[in-house]
């Protein structure tokens, strides 16, 4: 029998993420490198409307592991859960979406079972018969190929954005769906969590902004918010910021770009003193133009950048500012 | 309430870092600061003892160099601090680092530990998860409230995309701390002064090392990220940057 990659997709309230979809994607994609079956497991309180929508796509099975102790979510009961069902479902690779879910228990699953896993993975490689698969590090500055030096089942994350959960594949004709119900005994979970909720209303909708300059740490001092904010005035812009300067309290929270802050589409987003981490960039990297101006040759924000100055911002933004204001009298 | 803090030495944010010989780790001769999500969870812990009394333990697992997060921590009001001190732990994983965390504070008894929830240099976000997993502790990740309770504490965990949620989990347990939780404080000249007093427990690699076992993750190599996109660099002097980037705007991206 061929080996299994398992992946284990996400689901919340009755809707699975997009990064399940590009979970599923690598999944597909490793099965077609390595011959071995795909398939897919959903977990939750009652999740076979979700199985089936999955069952369409190209793998061999679709499982859906239930409890009623798995709603609402709990690392505890997630655990349990994925720990039983893994040791009937002999698997190689199991590969998961690295949510804020996933990395929550996760770890703890692969500890429980004396296993590891390699988090927040971009990519794999096949070499030979070896899979190793590439992770940043250092804040995306460096990459790294891990290997597993230990025993199957291997559990693997992505992460947001590595791969085209577009690109996932359609089934030829539609994947079985097996329910696979767990037991969890009530003493198992011991966090009692609450409702979700989202704090007061956005004062600035950023989604709706053609034109955006962000701020980061280079700006060095609070009072230096005031230069981006001349620069996004005279350009008609808003001003955004990454999250240390929100957690600094130098911005309103609200302006925050980024996976814990909002995720931003303008026709131009103009990042000063920004690093580029990934957290950063899964929330402007959908902007048609991006401009970064940085200190640092290597940051990784010129990555993705479409034009790139390395300078000092403060040397740069006030001729900038006064370029611009020329520009919009003679226009 | 006695709170233990993990607490990483990791490389400053704008440290040029180059590659080792072997390209399987970056050459160590760069400046280091204290991993930032670690320091937010140092100020969380030191402002519960404020609240409710208790103790506040710092522990780090690294090369000499580290101590240093150890100092600043005990500075800045941690009461007492533990090193495992070895150039060895540099290259663990984070089930292995977990170990050896656990197996150093065996002896203890706290009612919380905190880590970052996450490192700049590995990035796994795993190791605080790991050790609740070995202390067979419940945990709570990306944290950014914390508040005693009659049967333990409540947490605000932040979620994706601005939502949050309150989860209430009994003691003991382990948090990972979320930048922003808070607002640091700075070291006084008094607490500098008063550090040097404060007891430091050394625990070798050898006191940890049957707790261990080999690394269940290798990493193969290390290297510098290969470009995807084709990005126009602009040189010049400022004034002729700004130029540059101003016709850009003009023609290229159309806003001005
Ligand atoms: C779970 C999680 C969620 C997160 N969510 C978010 C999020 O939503 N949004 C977010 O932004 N981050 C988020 N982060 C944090 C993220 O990992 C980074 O720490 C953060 O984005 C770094 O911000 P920065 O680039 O402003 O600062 P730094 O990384 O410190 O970078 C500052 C940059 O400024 C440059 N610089 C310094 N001086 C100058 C100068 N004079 N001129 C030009 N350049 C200069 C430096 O070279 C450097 O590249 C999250 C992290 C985690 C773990
Ligand atoms: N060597 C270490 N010394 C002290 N704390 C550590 C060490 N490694 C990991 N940690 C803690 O674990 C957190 C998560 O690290 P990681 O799992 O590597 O992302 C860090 O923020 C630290 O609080």
């Amino acid at each position: 029998m061929p080996d299994t990659i398992l992946v284990v997709v996400e689901q919340r309230e009755g809707k699975l993420n997009r990064v399940s979809w590009e979970t599923l994607t690598a999944g597909q994609a490793i099965a077609a490198e390595t011959g071995w079956t795909l398939e897919a497991a959903v977990v939750g309180g009652s999740v076979a409307t979700l199985a089936s929508e999955v069952a369409t796509k190209k793998v061999a099975k679709v499982h859906a592991v239930e409890s009623p102790r798995l709603e609402p979510y709990t690392p505890d009961a997630f655990v349990a859960a994925l720990k039983q069902f893994l040791s009937s479902k002999k698997a190689k690779l199991v590969l998961m979406p690295h949510t804020y879910q996933v990395r929550d228990f996760v770890p703890k699953l692969a500890t429980a079972m004396d296993r590891t896993v390699i988090s927040d993975c971009i990519g794999y490689k096949k070499e030979g018969d070896k899979l190793v698969f590439t992770r940043q590090m250092f804040q995306g500055k460096l990459a790294a190929d891990v290997s597993f030096a230990c025993d199957v089942p291997w559990f693997v994350t992505f992460q947001s954005g590595a791969f085209r959960g577009d690109k996932v594949e359609a089934a030829a004709a539609v994947a079985p769906v097996e329910t696979v119900k767990v037991e969890i005994a009530e003493n198992v979970v011991r966090n009692k969590p609450h409702e979700v909720f989202k704090e007061a209303k956005q004062a600035v909708d950023l989604t709706q902004a053609e034109i955006i300059v962000s701020v980061g740490r280079g700006i060095k001092e609070q009072k230096n918010i005031e230069l981006a904010k001349q620069l996004a005035e005279a350009l008609g812009g808003e001003l955004a910021a990454s999250r240390p300067i929100c957690d600094s309290g130098w911005l309103p929270m609200d302006r925050q770009i980024g996976s814990s802050g909002q995720t931003v589409a303008p026709k131009l987003y103009l990042a000063l003193g920004i690093s580029g981490a990934i957290q950063h960039i899964v929330g402007m990297k959908g902007a048609r133009t991006i401009i970064a101006i940085n200190k640092d040759a290597e940051a990784p924000i010129f990555e993705i950048a479409d034009y790139a100055v390395v300078g000092n911002l403060f040397d740069i933004v006030p001729p900038l500012i006064e370029e611009v204001k020329k520009a919009k009298v003679g226009s | 309430m006695k709170i233990l803090v993990c607490m990483k030495q990791v490389p400053q944010k704008d440290a040029p870092l180059k590659l080792n010989e072997s390209s399987a780790w970056i050459r160590e001769d760069v400046s280091y600061e204290v991993n930032e999500p670690d320091a937010y969870a140092l100020e969380e812990a030191l402002r519960q003892k404020e609240k409710h009394s208790g103790e506040v333990v710092v522990i780090t697992a690294g090369p000499a160099r580290s101590r240093q997060v150890l100092r600043e921590a005990l500075a800045k009001g941690a009461d007492r601090a533990i090193h495992l001190e070895d150039p060895g732990f540099v290259g663990l994983d984070a089930v292995n680092t977990a170990r050896a965390f656990a197996a150093a504070i065996k002896d203890e008894k706290f009612d919380l530990i905190f880590t970052g929830l996450q490192s700049d240099d590995y990035g796994y976000a795993q190791t605080g998860v790991i050790l609740a997993e070995l202390l067979g502790w419940p945990h709570a990740t990306i944290i950014m409230q914390i508040e005693k309770s009659d049967s333990g504490i409540r947490v605000k965990r932040e979620l994706e995309a601005g939502y949050f949620q309150f989860v209430d989990m009994p003691l003991p347990a382990v948090l990972t701390i979320q930048s922003g939780i808070n607002k640091l404080r700075y070291a006084t000249l008094i607490g500098i002064k008063q550090a040097k007093n404060k007891p430091q427990r050394k625990v070798p690699l050898a006191e940890v090392q049957p707790a261990l076992g080999s690394n269940m993750q290798k990493i193969e190599r290390l290297y510098i990220p290969q470009k995807t996109k084709n990005t126009e660099f602009l040189e010049g002097s400022p004034g002729e940057v700004a130029k540059k980037l101003a016709e850009k705007l003009r023609n290229e991206v159309r806003v001005l």
